[in-house]
């Protein structure tokens, strides 16, 4: 049993450990505690069962007991990657730190408790599977990026980072209100509030309400990653922060928004969700556009990266609103790939702006490969990740996200949004060529980087070579963890839509929609087939019947989706059952006594 | 009536009104402690005697919690939300004498009078929050209302703390007076004066419409806004809170808030329920313009003290959320908001009062870079400026989630979202607060100009005839600008304390809510009339 406690704050209570110690050796303790905290996600990587339980490693406790809020964490196959994600970007920037200026300040100790306060709340965010619990992480994350930019940061840093955090917590706090709605809206007469998400997502939000409060969450999520109208923090932010910081904070805080979405919004909204998703995949395809333009005409290294995250996330939101599971999937793998990409990134900024005295502007760089071969070559591998080279894992994140928005929205949207794989060539390779190659810049010195920085450069590196060569092992994590996501959302946009995914993926039909917040297995297609003993019954529409998606609205009444003609249909049973073997629809009269529980 | 009581004098329980006689015990004796000779005396045993007063009123408090039942013939009630209110006021009051301690104004106003004001002022809150009668309410009013008066304008020579004084006492009087009125139409409209007789026959005679009681209940509304600095009736509170001497501002902005909160409570939620349709839309407008107007205001603010008198307009807003809503989960989340805000703000006011002594100015400057010189202070202001904001893992979270849980349960949403978004543009002032804390140290040489300045501008002349109307603060106030050099050179251990306990209890209370939690669910008893 490993305690997912020791993790959540093994961060936080080394960050206050390089407290006592004396400056030099604060940064050496954050390492530790970093390095550490990956072991630990390391061993639940390893440990993850992608068929089991849904929830594994649970922990559940009272926290405030008078508002219904529990200490609830669980593993599951939304978070697994992303906490491993969470570990390894911030042991890199820890590393990153400690070799640098910045771990030799005598201030070194804020950096390090604040980075470790910071992954604490990080990690919290994406295990938390109480609403409250991960509303309150979700809003703390931010808060140490504000003391490192405001004491290390560069340039104007006070104004750029309150912007920030007044940016984001306008969407913060807006998700804070609708959570607490959530929780009491969902709370039948009589009983008592519980702000666990399967709870919520069994008892069910009124669908009259569901269009603000899938606003709010979703302001929150696409003010935090940022998206395109709501995105005037980040050039000021991207430019204040000390870029080892940075880096973190673009690979894996923008990560928490696209988890949100999946674990939080599409769950526990559906109607909301099915409602507004257009709203949301028009954001997406515009963010994908508009940034993909900017990162391409400006000149500042750190901006080309922060927009070119901006299209990404982008892309990862077109797959998460495609409501399909290869298109969530997809959208997961995409958010690690691309957290990995961004870290070799902004070491490569770095690397280079020590090159050219401290400017980070491309026009004074340049040629910097003509001295520094490996750099170059490392560098340009990191660059071909950004782009999504077939080869990458990033390809085939963004082959599954173009898939299901192909699928799950309209082509059209796929057709637009598949210009920013073009659009991201351009800028990703503008960036290597202007930087690396070309006429050596005016005040660039060339050389080769330190052993060092080499080293460092080189973790993202193999990390994209590793992802490469298994990118099937995160989507496996994920595929039934996503499907557990959409399936509520997916049966709310329509009949149509459920029969899309299951004519793609049969495979899919096997999950089932967790009935309590317990680590007891979801109802699963062989568990029935077992107990039922015809092998026939297969759940897929999941919670209909049992107070969830498919709800008519007229009559309050489940309904019951014939997936041969995607029309509702009368019949007695709960849930839509396919023959595996024939991957027809059964009749659902000679079902067995306990189908699809 | 009156013959009745004076052939029979109503039976009175000295335990249930232990707490609020051990303050006024403590105001005697500490009046006639200050007269002694002795420097120790006064400058030690008062202070030292008045912790003791609010200790021992805290404990008897403590003592009588599972008591319920009303005193003097139903006069004052004994119940936890009574009893949370003294210990609110005992610890907003030790925490303002702990900042006394070596300030300027215990010493021109004579330490003896200055603590037994106090001690007076915070019998009167506990009168206030106990009140279930209209004539006890609005003498506990006065009784807390007049010591504050005075107090506000002790620094006797500083021009600004007289005409803060001037300004609290003409504006108190105005909202005393109103709200006096308002009690009186009420008188007038029901015949009773009773709270519990008053929300009977509220209901038995259909008084819910009536002109007469609703030009009551407008008046007393208004009435409590003044007092409770809720804006639109704001105006004073900065004006006041800047000039008045800081553990002074410290005081009423913990302790009055802390009495005025649960006595709207009481009121409000007890005898005047059956009109919570009229009040209920009211106060909610006046809570909304509360929050926008105090959080916007905040926001131009470069002194510190009058920053957190917008920001204490704006939290007055939040708090009054929990009274609009009219469930019992309001009230708790109130009394919930209103104890964390004594911890949040006693922090804030201890680091503001040592920063001013140490520069001689309150403004957001002299902080700069006071993370380094001093850690704890700096830790603490930065916790009270996150609390006050709303970060999670500190208790200010806790008690906007409550608020916000409250007022969605009781169908007031659009309160919560104008509330969040007030947090919002709260960040931007508490954020650049913190930022200055943690910014690099200003130049020297601009710091020790500003210093000089302001030593030049503070000692006023001394007009005569205040020296004549107050012998008692003559002879310490002879030499004021040595005073203020040997002040700006004394001990900061005291703000030292204060700003570490109550840091501490930020976090702590913030990131284990519950045992607090659990105290304060007894306050449903004491309200439990309102609906669950």
């Amino acid at each position: 049993m490993l305690h997912l406690s020791i993790l959540l704050w093994l961060p936080a209570a080394f960050g206050l450990l390089g407290l006592l110690v004396p400056s030099r050796s604060a940064r050496w303790v954050g390492v530790l505690g970093a390095v550490l905290a990956l072991a630990f996600s390391i061993v639940l990587v390893l440990d993850f069962d992608a068929s089991g339980a849904p929830f594994q490693h649970v922990t559940d406790a009272s926290w405030i007991s008078a508002l219904g809020v529990r200490y609830q964490l669980a593993i599951t196959g939304l978070n697994v990657w992303l906490v491993l994600l969470t570990t390894v970007g911030f042991a890199f920037s820890m590393i990153w730190i400690a070799v640098s200026e910045l771990g030799r300040d005598p201030r070194a100790k804020h950096v390090v408790l604040h980075l470790g306060i910071a992954q604490s709340a990080v990690l919290g965010a994406l295990l938390a599977q109480d609403l409250i619990l991960f509303v309150a992480y979700f809003d703390l994350m931010l808060i140490p990026f504000f003391f490192i930019t405001a004491q290390f940061g560069n340039g104007d840093r006070v104004p750029a980072t309150i912007k920030m955090i007044v940016y984001t917590l306008v969407g913060s706090l807006l998700m804070l209100v609708a959570a607490i709605a959530v929780g009491v809206l969902a709370t039948p007469s009589g009983e008592t509030v519980s702000y666990n998400l399967v709870e919520i997502a069994n008892r069910g939000v009124p669908g009259g309400s569901q269009g603000w409060l899938f606003a709010c969450f979703a302001a929150a999520f696409l003010v935090k990653m940022p998206a395109f109208p709501i995105h005037g923090w980040l050039a000021d932010g991207y430019r204040a922060m000390p870029l080892p910081v940075l880096a973190v904070f673009s690979g894996v805080l923008s990560k928490v928004a696209v988890y949100g979405f999946l674990q939080i919004a599409l769950p526990i909204l559906p109607q909301g969700t099915a409602d507004l998703r257009w709203v949301v995949l028009i954001l997406a395809v515009l963010s994908i556009l508009y940034a993909s333009t900017l990162a391409f005409t400006t000149f500042n290294a750190r901006l080309v990266l922060a927009y070119s995250s901006v299209a990404q996330l982008g892309f990862i939101t077109l797959g998460v609103m495609s409501l399909r599971p290869d298109g969530a999937s997809g959208a997961l793998l995409q958010s690690v790939n691309h957290g990995v990409a961004v870290f070799g990134a902004f070491l490569a900024v770095a690397i280079l702006g020590r090159r050219a005295g401290g400017s980070e502007d491309l026009r004074d760089m340049g040629g910097a490969a003509t001295k520094a071969p490996i750099f170059a070559v490392l560098f340009v591998v990191v660059s071909y990740a950004v782009l999504a080279m077939p080869g990458t894992a990033n390809f085939v994140g963004e082959f599954l996200i173009l898939r299901g928005a192909w699928e799950g929205t309209a082509p059209a949207l796929a057709i637009v949004a598949s210009l920013g794989v073009a659009l991201a060539a351009v800028y990703a390779l503008r960036l290597f060529i202007r930087s690396s190659h070309n006429r050596v810049g005016p005040t660039i010195e060339p050389r080769e980087g330190s052993r060092v920085e080499l080293a460092l450069m080189a973790v993202p590196v193999v990390l994209i070579a590793a992802l490469a060569l298994h990118p099937q092992q995160t989507v496996d994590a994920a595929d039934r963890a996503t499907a557990r996501s959409v399936v509520r959302a997916a049966n709310a946009v329509g009949p149509g839509h459920v029969q899309k995914i299951l004519e793609a993926d049969p495979g899919i039909v096997g999950v089932g929609v967790p009935q309590t917040f317990s680590e007891a297995p979801a109802p699963t297609g062989a568990q029935t087939a077992a107990t039922g003993g015809s092998g026939a019954t297969e759940t897929t529409g999941g919670a209909a019947g049992q107070g969830g998606a498919a709800v008519d609205p007229n009559t309050g009444q489940p309904v019951q989706v014939d997936p041969s003609t995607g029309q509702p249909s009368t019949g007695g049973a709960q849930t839509i059952q396919i023959d595996p073997s024939t991957g027809q629809p059964v009749d659902p009269s000679v079902q067995p006594e306990g189908a699809g529980r | 009536m009156i013959a009745l009581a004076a052939a029979k004098a109503p039976d009175i329980d000295w335990a249930g009104i232990s707490s609020l006689l051990a303050l006024f015990a403590g105001a005697v004796v500490v009046l006639m402690v200050g007269l002694l000779r002795a420097r120790f005396a006064r400058q030690t045993l008062v202070p030292a005697l008045s912790i003791v007063a609010f200790a021992a009123s805290i404990g008897l408090a403590i003592w009588q919690w599972d008591e319920q039942g009303s005193l003097m013939s139903g006069a004052l009630a004994l119940d936890p939300l009574a009893m949370i209110g003294v210990i609110g006021v005992g610890v907003a009051g030790i925490a303002a004498v702990l900042l006394s301690i070596g300030a300027t104004a215990p010493r021109e106003a004579a330490h003896g009078e200055y603590h037994a004001m106090m001690l007076v002022s915070a019998a009167g809150m506990a009168m206030f929050v106990g009140g279930q009668n209209l004539i006890t309410t609005f003498l506990g009013l006065e009784l807390l209302s007049i010591p504050l008066y005075v107090l506000a304008a002790t620094e006797l020579h500083r021009r600004r703390s007289l005409e803060s004084g001037m300004k609290y006492l003409i504006v108190g009087s105005v909202g005393s007076a109103t709200l006096l009125y308002g009690f009186a139409l009420i008188f007038g409209a029901t015949g009773e004066l009773d709270y519990g007789a008053i929300a009977r026959e509220v209901g038995e005679q259909g008084l819910a419409n009536d002109v007469l009681m609703l030009g009551g209940v407008a008046m007393i509304v208004v009435g409590f806004a003044f007092k409770a600095s809720v804006a639109p009736f704001h105006q004073w509170t900065p004006d006041v809170y800047e000039g008045a001497p800081t553990p002074v501002t410290a005081f009423m902005a913990t302790a009055t808030k802390v009495a005025a909160l649960i006595a709207f409570i009481r009121l409000f939620d007890v005898a005047l329920i059956g009109t919570s349709d009229a009040w209920g839309p009211a106060l909610a407008t006046l809570a909304a313009i509360a929050m926008i107007v105090g959080n916007v205001g905040a926001l131009g603010q470069s002194s510190l003290k009058r920053l957190l008198a917008f920001s204490s307009v704006a939290q007055a807003g939040y708090m009054l959320v929990g009274v609009v809503v009219a469930t019992q989960l309001g009230a708790q989340a109130t009394v919930f908001y209103v104890l964390t805000y004594v911890v949040m703000t006693a922090a804030a006011f201890a680091v503001v009062e040592a920063a001013e002594r140490e520069t001689g100015h309150d403004g957001v400057e002299a902080l700069a870079g006071l993370g380094r010189r001093k850690p704890l202070h700096g830790v603490a202001l930065t916790l009270a400026m996150l609390g006050l904001a709303g970060v999670p893992a500190t208790v200010g979270f806790v008690a906007k989630l409550r608020i916000v849980q409250a007022a969605v349960d009781g169908d007031y949403t659009w309160l919560a979202i104008v509330l969040v978004v007030g947090s919002m543009i709260s960040f931007v002032y508490y954020l650049r607060v913190v930022a200055q804390v943690w910014a690099d140290e200003a130049p020297a040489g601009e710091a020790v100009v500003r210093t000089q300045t302001v030593e030049v501008e503070a000692p006023e002349t001394l007009p005569t005839s205040t020296v004549a109307a107050d012998p008692k603060g003559t002879p310490a106030a002879a030499v004021p600008s040595a005073a203020a050099l040997a002040v700006a050179g004394g001990s900061q251990l005291p703000m030292t304390i204060v700003a570490v306990v109550a840091g501490a209890a930020i976090v702590v209370l913030g990131v284990v809510p519950g045992p607090l939690m659990t105290v304060v669910e007894d306050v449903a008893r004491a309200v439990s009339g309102l609906v669950a």
